[in-house]
């Protein structure tokens, strides 16, 4: 039928669960089921814990020095319903990165987290940091020990970055899982790092898995946001991602390149 | 000052107001992370027989954030509507609650009294209050808004089309819209969580919602939830823009956590107005909030997050806003444990908006690492639909695949309207009985009528 082939290339645009029939206003059975599974299968990501050597052992093979610690939070449960034990770190990996403080600190803290989703840094963390090491190079950017957390949130960050006397820190971090995409990676960036930094002062890049934004993209709008951070010395709300003016002029953000020096606000 | 109720021989001493409603109200994991809970079961009830012996008035002279410390405060206390409050000033909170079931509260005198109620009187009462109750007198609140169609009428319900897209995808985007609208969905927004806050992104799917809605004449409105700074500023460069969005919350640093303030939200609703693109109305503010974002940010002035909530409808109150809704289990299970405390916050979120005269839709949803699931999502649908909420989000399969949560779905919004029998925005059901996507009594027919819309959809998207 012509309607069936309509329908079935507008599924081809998007993950979104859509065309999925119905019977009277309910699901029809395979799809109620369908539902169910993955559901059942995002449950089961969120208790799946960090493994940090499938991390460090990347980070081994892209050269990069790397310190492994954890949260205050211990258990999964404790984790789920403690947030302020998530952004904290415990006392021996607070002394081990204070340990490793440059004497006039570092342009950057790259910071590799669980979050709510191990998977998410095991299936992404890595892609990632390649992805940015060539625009961390031609900027001259110096980089801390990159810390892999185990039951991390995001503001354990402003921690770590204080630690390592960072001008800013980027976290990567697993996002909650959902049905289609148990394995999302978020970026977080924020200048002058230290406990008690908001939401709104930093500068956020989401759903970075393979449905959504790529490594290599990813990186090239973290990199963009980094170099607009330092220069105008903020992340947050008034800083606005408008790398996309540079991929619209044909440039291709699968290459490494920067935009041009002089931007127009 | 302090409040006391004893239970035999025990008495229960509260040292403030602040710490009465924190200890008064139904448990929940926000509370009891934020150090504010009632230690048993007893010293809960005995704070609620405390609280209900206070008198509405008092929460007029005892702030629970201060007036010097807070914008929010100056706001609810600077606008406070001495007329309209008179009917209820010498009631006490549990007198307030028998009034508003009594047959007295009629829909025109609950809306009398709206602008009357102090965020904190709506969540003192509601804590004293059943499921039941919420629903009961919620469903007799009307408030009705308007911008290209009439939200909130009595019988209705609307849906908010939610067509995301993991990387923004304007074909993708506009898939999930067909498949949205061929379920009759999209009478309160087509609005779209962007992943992105660059504004070239912004403003292309703002130039593609407002082509749709234009070409195919859909008398609704669309939305890209981004912060009002960037709405502002794509006003300001010529862009479309319907709708403006902001998350808000019930303090002045909690709303600070999200980059806004009442200065920033009278600008974007200063700005959305300048463009006169509604056809029957100005609200042109959408806003979102939920419980325990103010504790999220550490901005919580240690009050409990069913009363901060209350107090972010002020802030909406304020803008006289389209849609407000609670994100209700979106911030997961640290502020609001399994579906049980997810059901009474939507009820609770709802009753007070209701009750301060606010548009109040619900996100009735989880997060997987929530305790909680799609029966859960059932019974919250169902009993909001009793209660009247003005509108619900419709998600493809109910599985947002950008914010990675799990809400209502095309499907489950036709569930409650088939049984309870809730018609959609009046204009928008005339132009589904046009476009023959429904039939008698506005229930869908055949699916392939709906293939009209996608000729030009699929134009539009390219």
């Amino acid at each position: 039928m012509i309607s069936d082939e309509i329908w079935r290339r507008l599924t081809e645009l998007t993950p979104a669960r859509i065309a999925l029939g119905r019977t009277g206003s309910g699901l029809p059975t395979h799809q109620a089921m369908k539902f169910a599974l993955a559901h059942a299968q995002a449950r089961d990501a969120v208790h799946t814990p960090l493994a940090p050597d499938e991390i460090t052992a990347g980070l081994d093979t892209l050269g990069l020095p790397h310190l492994t610690v954890s949260s205050r939070a211990v258990l999964r449960h404790s984790y789920l319903l403690r947030p302020d034990l998530g952004r904290r770190l415990e006392a021996a990996g607070r002394e081990a990165i204070a340990a490793q403080r440059a004497t006039s600190g570092v342009d950057i803290a790259l910071v590799i987290a669980d979050g709510l989703s191990a998977r998410a840094a095991h299936a992404h963390a890595i892609a990632v940091t390649g992805a940015l090491l060539p625009y961390i190079q031609q900027n001259a950017w110096s980089l801390g020990p990159v810390v892999v957390v185990s039951q991390g949130r995001v503001a354990i960050g402003d921690e770590i970055g204080a630690l390592l006397g960072a001008r800013l820190v980027l976290v990567m971090i697993g996002e909650r899982p959902g049905l289609s995409s148990p394995d999302s990676l978020g970026i977080y960036l924020t200048f002058a790092p230290k406990p008690g930094r908001t939401d709104g002062e930093r500068n956020c890049l989401s759903n970075i898995h393979g449905a959504g934004m790529s490594a290599n993209e990813a990186a090239f709008k973290a990199a963009w946001l980094m170099r607009e951070a330092f220069s105008r010395r903020l992340t947050g709300v008034t800083l606005k991602d408008e790398s996309g003016v540079y991929l619209s002029d044909g440039r291709d953000p699968e290459a490494p390149g920067l935009p041009p020096a002089s931007i127009d606000h | 000052m302090s409040y006391r109720h004893a239970i035999g021989t025990r008495a229960y001493v509260f040292d403030s107001l602040r710490v009465l409603m924190a200890k008064a109200t139904p448990i929940r994991s926000g509370d009891q992370l934020a150090g504010l809970a009632a230690e048993s079961a007893e010293e809960g009830v005995a704070a609620r027989m405390a609280l209900a012996d206070v008198p509405l008035s008092t929460f007029l002279n005892e702030l629970v954030v201060p007036y010097e410390e807070d914008e929010v405060t100056r706001l609810i206390m600077d606008t406070h509507d001495v007329a309209a409050f008179k009917p209820i000033a010498s009631l006490t909170v549990g007198a307030f609650r028998d009034w508003l079931l009594s047959e007295e509260a009629t829909s025109e005198r609950l809306a009398a009294i709206a602008p009357g109620v102090t965020p904190e009187m709506a969540a003192a009462v509601c804590k004293l209050m059943r499921n039941q109750d919420l629903i009961a007198v919620a469903r007799r609140c009307r408030i009705v808004t308007r911008f290209r169609n009439t939200i909130g009428l009595p019988g209705t319900m609307a849906v908010r089309l939610q067509p995301n897209h993991p990387s923004d995808d304007l074909r993708g985007i506009a898939a999930s819209i067909a498949d949205g609208l061929a379920y009759g969905c999209g009478d309160a927004v087509i609005g779209i969580n962007p992943v992105s806050d660059n504004m070239q992104v912004l403003s292309d799917i703002l130039k593609m919602l407002d082509e749709l809605i234009t070409r195919l004449a859909i008398p609704t409105q669309g939305c890209v939830l981004t912060h009002v700074t960037s709405s502002i500023e794509l006003i300001n460069r010529g862009v479309p823009v319907d709708l403006v969005f902001q998350s808000v919350a019930g303090t002045e640093a909690a709303n600070k956590s999200f980059g806004a303030d009442l200065a920033i939200l009278r600008e974007g609703l200063d700005a959305g107005r300048s463009l006169k693109r509604g056809t029957i109305g100005d609200n042109v503010m959408y806003f979102e909030t939920g419980q325990g974002s103010a504790l999220s940010a550490g901005a919580h002035h240690d009050v409990d997050q069913q009363t901060l909530e209350a107090r972010a409808y002020a802030v909406c109150r304020a803008f006289e806003p389209l849609l407000v809704n609670t994100v209700v289990g979106f911030i997961g299970p640290e502020y609001l444990y399994d579906g049980k405390q997810i059901v009474r916050a939507g009820l609770e979120d709802h009753f007070c908006g209701k009750l301060m005269g606010v548009p109040l839709g619900c996100d009735i949803c989880y997060t997987n690492h929530a305790e909680a699931d799609q029966d859960d999502m059932d019974t919250l649908l169902t009993l909001l639909g009793a209660a009247g909420v003005s509108y619900i989000m419709g998600i493809p399969g109910a599985d947002d695949v950008m914010l990675n949560y799990q809400s209502t779905s095309f499907h489950d919004q036709l569930y409650i309207r088939d049984v309870l029998g809730l018609k959609r925005a009046p204009e928008f059901e005339a132009w589904l009985a046009a476009q023959g996507i429904t039939g008698a009594g506005g229930r869908l027919v055949a699916p392939a009528q709906a293939l009209r819309l996608l000729g030009p959809l699929a134009e539009i998207a390219q």
